[in-house]
């Protein structure tokens, strides 16, 4: 069949400044800086002098202190980097991010073309799915762990492994093979997946529907061929936006680590890592912020690679 | 709604009906799926133990325990702490977070000066990275303050958002120039014009991050738990982390807890829903 050609998408030229009549320079410089000025100076002292800061403890010994003691120049760095926990905690990360980022990329996207075609009762679902976006990781993990997932004869995983003759698992606690992925990897598909559906979505709902129209006179068949030919290329910079968002978010991985397995050194992601060791018995931040800092650096770096990869802001057309 | 026609689409009428069967009976199954855990909450927080463990599952207790209820309150989860301190730092979070974003939104959208685009870029970098990760930079900043265990320390920190100025100015460069000019007309500066012109007609949009910044901030954990190392400073969060991570658990009470934990958040999507489906699709356009 003939490749179908997208329709450009226009780019407009950002709305030039209009001059305000009777202002000079002075009057826009002055009424610029009361409607930026206070949220800049929150940036900078929140955000910028911390990473300052940090970025000069971590070059100190500061165990249970905030302020510098003695000099170790990049100390820090080498033990982050040659005691293992650090380097183990970005496997953790790059196994969880394996998964959890296809995986919600699948859900989320298989909800939303679901719903896109849907008749009846389309608003209906969208909010069941949308739903758990209103539940924190915390109370998610208070039912996966109590619940779902808890290792005696009474949780509903064993309760239903029970009906098949199955004995009870524990899940959390089972290391070889590692079932505790799975209440990881669920807890997170399940409460997000709602988030990205909705931008899946308002992607589909943007898609001309003169293009399908076209493919199907051309003898194209309703199902993949028109999934991979329109609907998918049509809603890149969407899927590109859900890829980063995901790994970013995957990057800060906290709140189900520490409530489902807490400080375990099998399945301990970075922020974990950095946590018991800034704010563990040890307050440790020489070590805790040449964490913090290295892993920053590594999620620019790597929304950045993720970014020229995938192409960001390019037009779907420009790929023809 | 298009008509199918068999000759256009290909589609036999019969096909069409087993695609809608199938479809209808995935979404029922993920609808399955995803009400579960909601409805393990009021089980369980409305049971006593002994239900819960019981030899065959239940659907529902026998009889349901609202007597939890009270016994929550009266417990030793510290739940009423957990609520207010969530529901003072979260309003006080939304509101500020809101004014500042779409001040500073609309400043950079629509005030001419000649570094604007270095501050935008400036506030661009701080969104490369999350503030999850700066959670310890952040934490040496405010315990020098003295914040610690502090509502202003689980507060402040919070109340500026690149991510929301990114949005407000993204909505800022789209919003119609026509209603400004005749601000202008009536003698409206800046100020007037923004408060009296364009927040009235971006309600919609405010709503929207409202709730989703409200949500964020309820849901918060890991900056709580850092900052929060005394009861009194515990959200509701960390009130259900600490219990749910002690050595000693009542299932059914903390089940309750949740329960009450969420309620405020469930009923805001229900009142809400449309607000914040259209907040989230914008999100999706400006990324």
């Amino acid at each position: 069949m003939s490749q179908i050609a997208a329709k450009p998408q226009p780019v407009t030229p950002p709305p030039a400044p209009s001059r305000v009549r009777g202002k000079g320079i002075r009057g826009n410089t002055l009424w610029f800086w009361i409607f930026v000025g206070p949220f800049l100076i929150g940036l900078l002292v929140f955000t910028y002098v911390p990473l300052v800061w940090s970025a000069v403890l971590s070059f100190f010994e500061a165990q249970n202190t905030v302020t510098p003691t003695e000099f170790v120049g990049v100390r820090n760095y080498v033990d982050m980097l040659t005691n293992g926990n650090f380097i183990s905690s970005l496997v953790t990360f790059s196994l969880f991010a394996l998964f959890i980022v296809p995986g919600t990329f699948a859900l989320s996207l298989a909800l939303a073309l679901l719903l896109h075609r849907a008749r009846f009762l389309r608003g209906f679902f969208r909010s069941v799915f949308f739903l758990p976006t209103a539940c924190s990781y915390v109370v998610a993990c208070l039912v996966w762990k109590l619940s779902i997932f808890n290792g005696v004869r009474f949780g509903l995983a064993n309760t239903v492994l029970g009906w098949f003759g199955q004995e009870p698992v524990a899940w959390l606690a089972t290391v070889d093979p590692p079932l505790y992925w799975l209440p990881i990897l669920t807890a997170r598909l399940w409460l997000q997946s709602g988030f990205y559906m909705i931008l899946f979505l308002a992607a589909l709902q943007r898609i001309p529907r003169e293009l399908y129209e076209a493919a199907y006179v051309d003898g194209a068949k309703p199902g993949w061929q028109t999934f991979w030919n329109i609907t998918l290329p049509q809603i890149r910079t969407t899927s590109v936006a859900v890829l980063l968002l995901n790994l970013i978010a995957a990057y800060q991985a906290f709140d189900e680590f520490y409530n489902l397995l807490g400080n375990v050194p099998f399945a301990r992601p970075p922020l974990v890592y950095l946590y018991y060791t800034a704010l563990g018995d040890v307050q440790d931040f020489g070590h805790g912020s040449a964490g913090a800092l290295m892993l920053g650096l590594l999620i620019v770096l790597i929304s950045l690679l993720q970014g020229r990869v995938l192409g960001l802001g390019r037009t779907p057309d420009a790929e023809r | 709604m298009t008509a199918e026609t068999g000759g256009v689409t290909g589609r036999s009428r019969s096909g069409a009906v087993a695609a809608g069967v199938a479809r209808y009976s995935a979404l029922v199954v993920a609808l399955v799926l995803f009400l579960v855990p909601f409805y393990l909450i009021v089980r369980n927080g409305l049971s006593t133990d002994r239900d819960i463990t019981a030899p065959e599952w239940q659907l529902f207790p026998t009889d349901l325990h609202w007597e939890n209820v009270t016994a929550l309150f009266g417990g030793e989860i510290p739940l009423l702490t957990g609520l207010k301190n969530s529901a003072i730092i979260g309003v006080v979070q939304t509101v500020g977070q809101l004014f500042f974003a779409a001040l500073a939104g609309y400043g950079l959208a629509r005030i001419p000066f000649r570094h604007a685009n270095k501050i935008f870029y400036m506030v661009l970098a701080t969104l490369m990275i999350p503030s999850a990760v700066t959670f310890v930079p952040t934490f040496v900043l405010v315990s020098s303050l003295g914040w610690v265990s502090s509502l202003r320390g689980l507060i402040v920190p919070g109340l500026f958002s690149a991510f929301a100025t990114f949005l407000f100015r993204q909505y800022f460069l789209s919003f119609p120039r026509e209603l400004e000019e005749s601000a202008r007309v009536d003698g409206l500066g800046y100020w007037g014009a923004f408060w009296r012109i364009v927040i009235p007609n971006s309600l919609n949009f405010v709503a929207a991050i409202a709730v989703i910044t409200f949500i964020g901030s309820w849901n918060a954990f890991l900056w709580p738990l850092v900052i929060g190392q005394e009861e009194s400073s515990w959200t509701v969060q960390v009130v259900l982390s600490t219990f749910l991570t002690a050595q000693t658990i009542n299932i059914s009470q903390l089940c309750l807890a949740a329960a009450v934990s969420i309620l405020p958040l469930v009923l805001v999507f229900a009142f809400l829903q449309r607000w914040l489906v259209q907040g989230v699709a914008q999100t999706g356009i400006k990324g």
